[in-house]
C-alpha cells in the first residue's frame, strides 16, 4: 500500500472525489495552477482542468457565497479557505446561508459543500496562522465539523465529507501536514511514513463521520482530543506511565457520544484537551456531556487543557501551545483527584 | 473661469477644522417632498446596444435612464419591446394581483392573523416585467420585496398566504417568517432575513450553470441599501472575474427602512455605475415603466446568455409603501411623497398604455381589479382553512426535521427531551 503524509492524502482524497464525480469541484486562493500553499490541490488542475479546479479573488465571503450557490445548482464544491483564521469574512454565509438553508426552504434547497481549512498552532504562525475556531461552528445548527490526526483518516473522513448533502467544516491541522507531532518542539519530526497510519489506499474508501477512533487503548483515564493533540495526548500518557486511553473523536459534529461514554464509565476519570481558547470553546460541550452522562461513574472532577484564553502569540509559541507536559501535569490531577 | 496660479503651500490660508459630511435627505417629515435631484430623461432617447457591447461603450448607461413609455402613454423608442397586447394585458394582470395580494395581506396582518408583512407597492413593474424576460427556468434569488416574481410565474397565491399564516399547509412548516418563501418548482430560491447573502450565491450558481455547459442563467435582487453590504461587492468582483451569466439587479427604491439612499452612496454617483469599476455594464432605468424593464432584462438576459457576461441593472424606483409592518415611514419621510414621485405609478402608466393603444378601458380595469380582488378573497378564505399563526401548524415534531438529511443522534435526544 502506497504511504502518503496528510497533504497527499488530501489530495488523493480530492483526485479520486474528482474522477468520480463530475458535479465535484474545487477552488480556493491559490488553489488552481499553483497546487495551493500547502500544495494539497498540487496537479488536480492540469488533471481536470480550469472548470473543476480553478483559482478564485481574495474574498472568502464570496467562495463561500459562490459555492453555495454551485451547491444549490447540483453541485458538490469543495471550496478552501487558506487558513482557518481567515475564514471570517464568510462566517455570514456559513452561518446564516449554508447552515440554514435545508431548514429552512423545508428541505427544498440545500448546500452540499466542504470546506477545507488548514487549522492550528505548533507553526509559529502568530495571531493570524494559529487559530482553532472549530468551536464556533460546533456551535451553529446544520454544520458538521470535522477534524483528522492522520493521513489515513484525513483520506476516509474527506471523502465521507464530501458525499454527505450536508455542509462540512473540514479542519486540517497544518502541523501534521507533514508528520504527526507530539508536542516535543526540540526534537525533529518523524515523517507520515515512519509510521502505520500513512498506508493509504489510492482508491475510493471512506470513514463514516460522527465516529470517534481509539487512539490508544488504556483503562486508568480517558482521555478527549483531536487534531495535532492526539499525538501530544498518546505521548503525555506514556510519559505519564499512566494506562490513559485516548480517544480521536475526529468528528466533533455530529458526536461519537457511545465511544465517549464506554470510555469514561470504564475509566472514571476524564482529560479533554484541544489547542482551542478554552472559555465557550468544544471542550466546555465535552465536559458537560461527560458530566451528564458519565456522572456516576466519576471518580475525579474532569480536566481540560486548552489554549489559554488569550489571542494566539507568536514569541510564547510554547507557553500557550498545550504540550505534553501540561497534559501530563493534568493526568496526574485526575488521577489523584 | 481664469485659471488661477498656483499658490505655495505656505501663502494659502490654514485649513478650518475638518468637518464630517453625514447625507441628509431632500425632504423630512412637514416638508413638502422635493425630487429636483432627480433628472428624468425624455422616453426614447437611449439607443438599445448591441448585446456584445463592451463596459466602456456601455457607460452612458450607468448615469442615464432607460425610458420607453412617454408622457402621452405611447412606447417610444428603440428599447420598445414590442410586446403584444396580450402580454402586456397578462403583466397589468399580474402587477394588479401582486398590490392587491399585498393589500390584502397588510390587512391580515393588522387583524393579528398573522406577525408580519411586506408590501411591495410601487414596485410592481419590477418584479413582474423582469420575471416576463426571463425564461421560466432562469434561477431567481430574489429578497424580500420581490413578490411579483411568484405571482408572474403563476405560483399559487393560496400557497403563500399559507407559509404567511405558518399553518399546516405551510411548506417551510412554519419555521420561517412570514413572506420568506422558497419554492423550488419556480425556481425561486429560498428567500433569508440576512441581506444580500444571495447575490454572490446567484454569481455561483451562474457560474455553475456556465461549468457544466447549460443554457439557464440566474437573476438576483438586492435593494439599493444592500449594496453597501460585503456580498455585494464580492458578488460583482466573481461576476466579472468568471464573466457569470447573471443579471444582478439593484432595486433603488431611494429607503432602506428609514435611510435614504444616501447613506448607501446615492449621493455621489448611480448604483449602476457601481458596475463600471468591475468592468461590467451598469445600466438604470426607469423601474415604473414596465417596457423599459422588460427590455433591459431581456437585454441583459440576452447578453448572458450569448456568453458575453454579466449586466448590473438599478430598477430606479419609489417604496411607496411602509418597509414592513413594523415600520412607519411617517416618522422620516413627508407623506405625499409617492404621489410627487416623477416617475409616477407602474400600473397606472401600463393601464394609461394600454388605454392609449385602443386595448384597454377604465371599465375593463375596474372589472379586472374586481375580479381580482374576489380571487384574493377566495384564496385567502382557502388558506385560512388551513389555520393562522394563532391555530398552531403541524406537529411541533418537525422543529427537528431537515437540520441535516438524516437527524443526528443530540436532535433525536432533544426531541424526546421535548415529549416525541
Amino acid at each position: 500500500m502506497p504511504k502518503m503524509n496528510m497533504i497527499q492524502a488530501i489530495n488523493s482524497a480530492l483526485d479520486v472525489m474528482l474522477d468520480r464525480d463530475d458535479t465535484v469541484v474545487i477552488f480556493g486562493e491559490d488553489v488552481g495552477y499553483f497546487g495551493g500553499v500547502f500544495r494539497c490541490t498540487a496537479g488536480l488542475q492540469k488533471k481536470y482542468g480550469k472548470t473543476r479546479v480553478f483559482d478564485t479573488p481574495i474574498a472568502e465571503g464570496g467562495i463561500l457565497g459562490a459555492a453555495i450557490g454551485m451547491g444549490v445548482y447540483g453541485l458538490r464544491p469543495v471550496p478552501e479557505i487558506q487558513f482557518a483564521d481567515y475564514i471570517y469574512p464568510a462566517f455570514d454565509q456559513l452561518v446564516s446561508e449554508a447552515a440554514r438553508l435545508r431548514y429552512r426552504s423545508g428541505g427544498e434547497f440545500s448546500a452540499p459543500i466542504t470546506v477545507r481549512a488548514p487549522c492550528g498552532g505548533g507553526i509559529f504562525g502568530g495571531q493570524t496562522h494559529s487559530q482553532s475556531p472549530e468551536g464556533i461552528f460546533t456551535h451553529v445548527s446544520g454544520l458538521k465539523t470535522v477534524m483528522p490526526s492522520n493521513p489515513y483518516d484525513a483520506k476516509g473522513l474527506l471523502i465521507a465529507a464530501i458525499e454527505d448533502d450536508d455542509p462540512v467544516m473540514f479542519f486540517e491541522p497544518k502541523r501534521i501536514y507533514n508528520g504527526p507531532f507530539d508536542g516535543h518542539h526540540d526534537r525533529p519530526l518523524q515523517p507520515w511514513s515512519k509510521f502505520p497510519q500513512s498506508e493509504v489506499p489510492d482508491g475510493y474508501y471512506r470513514i463514516d463521520l460522527g465516529k470517534a477512533a481509539v487512539a490508544r487503548p488504556g483503562n486508568e483515564v480517558t482521555v478527549l482530543a483531536y487534531g495535532t493533540m492526539v499525538h501530544v495526548s498518546v505521548a503525555a500518557v506514556e510519559e505519564a506511565e499512566i494506562d490513559g486511553e485516548v480517544i480521536d473523536l475526529r468528528s466533533l459534529l455530529p458526536i461519537d457520544l457511545d465511544a465517549i461514554v464506554e470510555s469514561v464509565k470504564k475509566t472514571g476519570r476524564c482529560v479533554i484537551v484541544h489547542e482551542a481558547t478554552r472559555t465557550g470553546g468544544f471542550g466546555a460541550e465535552l465536559s458537560a456531556l461527560v458530566q451528564e452522562h458519565c456522572f456516576h461513574h466519576l471518580e475525579a472532577p474532569i480536566e481540560r487543557v486548552t489554549g489559554w484564553d488569550t489571542p494566539y502569540p507568536h514569541a510564547f509559541e510554547w507557553h500557550y501551545f498545550p504540550g505534553p507536559e501540561r497534559v501530563t501535569r493534568a493526568l496526574k490531577k485526575v488521577m489523584e483527584g | 473661469m481664469a485659471r488661477k496660479k498656483p499658490t505655495s503651500s505656505a501663502d494659502r490660508p490654514a485649513p478650518g477644522p475638518l468637518r464630517l459630511h453625514v447625507p441628509e435627505p431632500a425632504a423630512r417629515p412637514g416638508d413638502d417632498p422635493d425630487f429636483s435631484h432627480v433628472r428624468v430623461p425624455a422616453a426614447g432617447v437611449s439607443q438599445r446596444p448591441p448585446i456584445d457591447a463592451s463596459e466602456p461603450e456601455l457607460r452612458a448607461y450607468a448615469e442615464g435612464l432607460v425610458r420607453v413609455l412617454g408622457d402621452d402613454h405611447r412606447a417610444v423608442g428603440d428599447w420598445d419591446p414590442q410586446l403584444d397586447a396580450d402580454t402586456l394585458r397578462r403583466g397589468l394582470r399580474h402587477m394588479l394581483l401582486t398590490r392587491i395580494f399585498d393589500d390584502r395581506m397588510l390587512r391580515v396582518q393588522r387583524q393579528g392573523k398573522t406577525s408580519f408583512y411586506i408590501k411591495s407597492t410601487g414596485e410592481e413593474a419590477v418584479s413582474v416585467a423582469q420575471a416576463y424576460a426571463l425564461r421560466e427556468d432562469d434561477m431567481l434569488f430574489p429578497s424580500y420585496r420581490q413578490q411579483g416574481l411568484l405571482v408572474a410565474r403563476g405560483h399559487s397565491l393560496v400557497d403563500m398566504m399559507c407559509q404567511i399564516y405558518n399553518n399546516t399547509r405551510d411548506r417551510l412548516k412554519g419555521r420561517q417568517l412570514p413572506i420568506m418563501y422558497s419554492v423550488r418548482e419556480k425556481h425561486f430560491f429560498s428567500i433569508s432575513g440576512n441581506l444580500g447573502t444571495q447575490f454572490p450565491q446567484a454569481v455561483g450558481w451562474a457560474m455553475a450553470s456556465a461549468m457544466k455547459g447549460d443554457t439557464r442563467i440566474a437573476a438576483s435582487w438586492v435593494g439599493e441599501g444592500t449594496t453597501a453590504e460585503a456580498d455585494f461587492h464580492y458578488a460583482l468582483t466573481f461576476a466579472s472575474v468568471y464573466q457569470a451569466p447573471v443579471i444582478l439587479n439593484v432595486v433603488n427604491n431611494q429607503y432602506a427602512i428609514s435611510s435614504f439612499q444616501g447613506f448607501a452612496g446615492g449621493e455621489h454617483a448611480t448604483f449602476a455605475q457601481r458596475a463600471s469599476g468591475y468592468g461590467l455594464p451598469g445600466i438604470r432605468v426607469d423601474g415604473n415603466d414596465f417596457l423599459a424593464v422588460h427590455a433591459v432584462t431581456q437585454w441583459a438576459a440576452e447578453r448572458a446568455r450569448a456568453n458575453h457576461g454579466p449586466t448590473l441593472i438599478e430598477l430606479f424606483t419609489y417604496r411607496a409603501a411602509a418597509h414592513s409592518t413594523s415600520d412607519d415611514p411617517s416618522a422620516y419621510r413627508p407623506e405625499d411623497e409617492f404621489a410627487r414621485w416623477p416617475l409616477g405609478d407602474p400600473i397606472e402608466r401600463l393601464k394609461q398604455h394600454l388605454i392609449a393603444i385602443g386595448e384597454w378601458s377604465e371599465a375593463r380595469h375596474e372589472q379586472l381589479v374586481k375580479d381580482l380582488d374576489d380571487q384574493v378573497r377566495a384564496d385567502l378564505k382557502e388558506a385560512e382553512s388551513y389555520g393562522t399563526l394563532s391555530t398552531p401548524p403541524a406537529s411541533p415534531s418537525s422543529m427537528f426535521e431537515d437540520v441535516f438529511k438524516d437527524m443526528p443522534e443530540h436532535l433525536v435526544r432533544q426531541r424526546r427531551e421535548m415529549g416525541y
